[in-house]
């Protein structure tokens, strides 16, 4: 990976950036009337939802409304359930990922995650685990290469200079918000061109979690987010476009309201987005 | 120098650290004592079959002292005692059994875990355990019947090519036109296949338990970061489940050697000590005791309960050792296996 891949340059302004400044592998992501069922039990309603790329998108909502359930149908973690069901389709720049003849792994690889608890392989070094997408995909490359690759990407995920010096040492032996980063380092390393991040901050202190936020910033002109979080001041902080989640009693989740998030918070059309971000329920 | 304006709470106290007690519920404790009372007596059981054993073992262990041990034949008639040559067959056949169903295992662990539809699994699992319902004497049937007429084949061609190899060698002419097929029966390599089959099972219910704990946060990364099945089972799976492999091995170790019934039907008694595992006759701890105390005399008999002993150390070292790896390692926390 060569050097002047890496955002070194001032967070970009809160703005849809479509600019020179866009990695040409940032993709656009676009659910269409994604419906999805665990067994019988319908979770998720008619969603849609168009993600721009090199954007950062906030799913917000109460619990339970079928947020994760949406994001890991991004990239057909959702599946991996038994029983899991759902209908619709998931476009990546245009290209259905539930189509016949698309491999699980191909559409993985191009759409990362980030999960809610950091879950860095315990038993691989920190270098190991940054690397670890290498292996998982039996991919060789030279010792030079990888190095290269770990320490790009540990500069991506801003964590290069903690643990620079220790890269040999085992993944978990860092600390909470230092192993959330080496896993956003680690999903970067395969060079995804969606990163979806599920609630990434909500088993994090506050100054890590301001760390991951910067990260994310740095990393907004780079690859298409979105993230799932329940932290209104969060949502506010880091994306440009919010999607609002409810799932009414005894209904399936479906999205009440989406839109630019300055206008979702200061302006919401729908009153029961004004309930929720102003902490009336939920 | 430091310099204490306002003394220490307590200051002047030594803190100990106070006994806990509380009253029990009663129904606690009945269970309490009852379950307590049924793992003593299971402990004294296994406690009193080696104190007996070793107690029987000792006249014979007197008479022959270390020549038990370095004696290679089995002739009472001439007091001429040992278990040199039936340890060496003991763990001849347990090795083979050990190479044929380890890798059989671990895929079969791996696959039901990691590979098998979901809906098959819980089938599949059933399956598993009921080889393990197979009593052994069917296998021994089974590998004396079924099986060895068409492993000797496979041993002629082993001796063929690889005679070069000590082990794989037979004394006589594998190319022969008319070759001696009974030179390749009732062998080391025939009672190991058959000894395999049945500690499959219990190697595959260990590994496979293990594999099931793997945690789900770190099998969804590895798939999410674009993993293989294989990727996973590499990355995630195998290193958590290190402990229960080696364990579930050891204990599939610890029931190879004790045994019995389907070594004794197959193979051809031989008392030397012999490496090569192709050729017909050996014999085992187990299998000379079952198919000796029959007709022994009293002090034939305390010799059978010598070697008896003996296996009983083996094994109960080997099986300690199995528990202790899989208590250790990182997956045994998860599991009671």
């Amino acid at each position: 990976m060569a050097v002047d891949d890496i955002a070194i340059e001032v967070p970009a302004p809160r703005t849809p950036s479509v600019g020179p400044e866009t990695r040409p592998d940032a993709a656009r992501l676009e659910a269409v009337e994604v419906s999805a069922w665990f067994g019988d039990t319908q979770v998720l309603d008619d969603v849609s939802l168009s993600v721009p790329p090199a954007s950062v998108t906030a799913l917000i909502g109460p619990s339970g409304c079928g947020k994760s359930t949406f994001l890991r149908i991004l990239n057909r973690m959702h599946e991996s359930v038994l029983g899991a069901k759902l209908a619709g389709e998931v476009l990546l720049d245009g290209d259905d990922i539930y189509a016949p003849g698309h491999r699980l792994t191909d559409v993985r690889r191009q759409i990362g995650m980030v999960f809610q608890k950091p879950n860095p392989f315990p038993a691989m070094s920190i270098a190991d685990n940054v690397a670890a997408g290498l292996a998982l995909t039996s991919t060789k490359v030279s010792k030079a290469d990888r190095a290269d690759l770990v320490e790009s990407n540990l500069i991506r995920a801003g964590l290069w200079d903690e643990v620079k010096d220790r890269l040999t040492r085992p993944g978990a032996a860092l600390s909470g918000g230092q192993q959330q980063r080496l896993c956003i380092a680690r999903a970067l390393a395969v060079q995804p061109k969606v990163l979806l991040m599920d609630e990434p901050c909500s088993a994090l202190d506050p100054t890590s979690t301001r760390r991951i936020e910067d990260t994310i910033e740095e990393l907004r002109s780079q690859v298409t987010i979105v993230i799932v979080t329940h932290n209104m001041q969060q949502a506010a902080r880091v994306s440009e476009q919010a999607a609002f989640f409810l799932a009414e009693q005894g209904t399936p989740g479906a999205i009440v309201e989406s839109g630019p998030t300055e206008s979702l918070f200061d302006n919401p059309r729908d009153p029961r987005t004004a309930d929720y971000v102003h902490g009336r329920f939920g | 120098m430091t310099v204490d304006l306002i003394p220490p709470v307590g200051a002047g106290r030594q803190a100990v650290p106070r006994k806990l007690t509380s009253v029990r519920e009663r129904s606690d404790r009945v269970f309490h004592g009852t379950a307590g009372g049924i793992g003593m007596v299971v402990l004294a059981i296994t406690a009193g079959i080696g104190l007996y054993l070793g107690y029987q073992a000792i006249p014979t262990l007197r008479h022959y002292g270390l020549s038990f041990f370095t004696q290679t034949q089995w002739l009472p008639e001439l007091d001429r005692i040992g278990i040199a040559a039936v340890l060496v067959g003991t763990a001849e056949v347990a090795l083979v059994a050990m190479v044929v169903s380890f890798p059989l295992a671990l895929g079969l662990a791996l696959f039901v875990s990691d590979y098998a539809p979901k809906w098959a699994k819980s089938w599949l699992v059933s399956a598993v355990d009921l080889m393990a319902a197979v009593p052994s004497i069917i296998y021994g049937l089974w590998g004396f019947f079924l099986l060895q007429p068409h492993a000797i084949l496979v041993a002629r061609w082993l001796s063929q090519y690889l005679a070069w190899i000590p082990i794989f060698k037979v004394d006589t002419d594998p190319n022969a036109a008319i070759w001696q097929q009974s030179r390749y029966t009732s062998s080391v390599f025939i009672a190991g296949l058959a000894v395999a089959m049945m500690t499959i099972p219990l190697a595959t219910a260990v590994m496979r338990a293990v594999f099931d704990q793997a945690p789900i946060g770190e099998r969804e990364a590895a798939m999410a970061l674009g993993g293989t099945r294989f990727g996973v089972a590499r990355t995630v799976v195998l290193p958590f489940g290190k402990g229960g492999i080696i364990g579930g091995t050891m204990l599939a170790l610890g029931r190879a050697l004790g045994e019995t019934a389907a070594v004794l039907i197959i193979i051809s008694p031989e008392y030397v000590i012999k490496p090569r595992i192709l050729e017909a006759g050996t014999q085992t701890v187990s299998a000379l005791i079952a198919g000796n105390f029959g007709n022994a005399t009293k002090s034939q008999l305390t010799a059978l309960l010598a070697a008896g002993f003996v296996l009983f150390v083996i094994t109960l070292g080997v099986n300690s050792a199995a528990a202790v790896i899989i208590r250790r390692s990182r997956s045994g926390l998860a599991t009671e296996a």
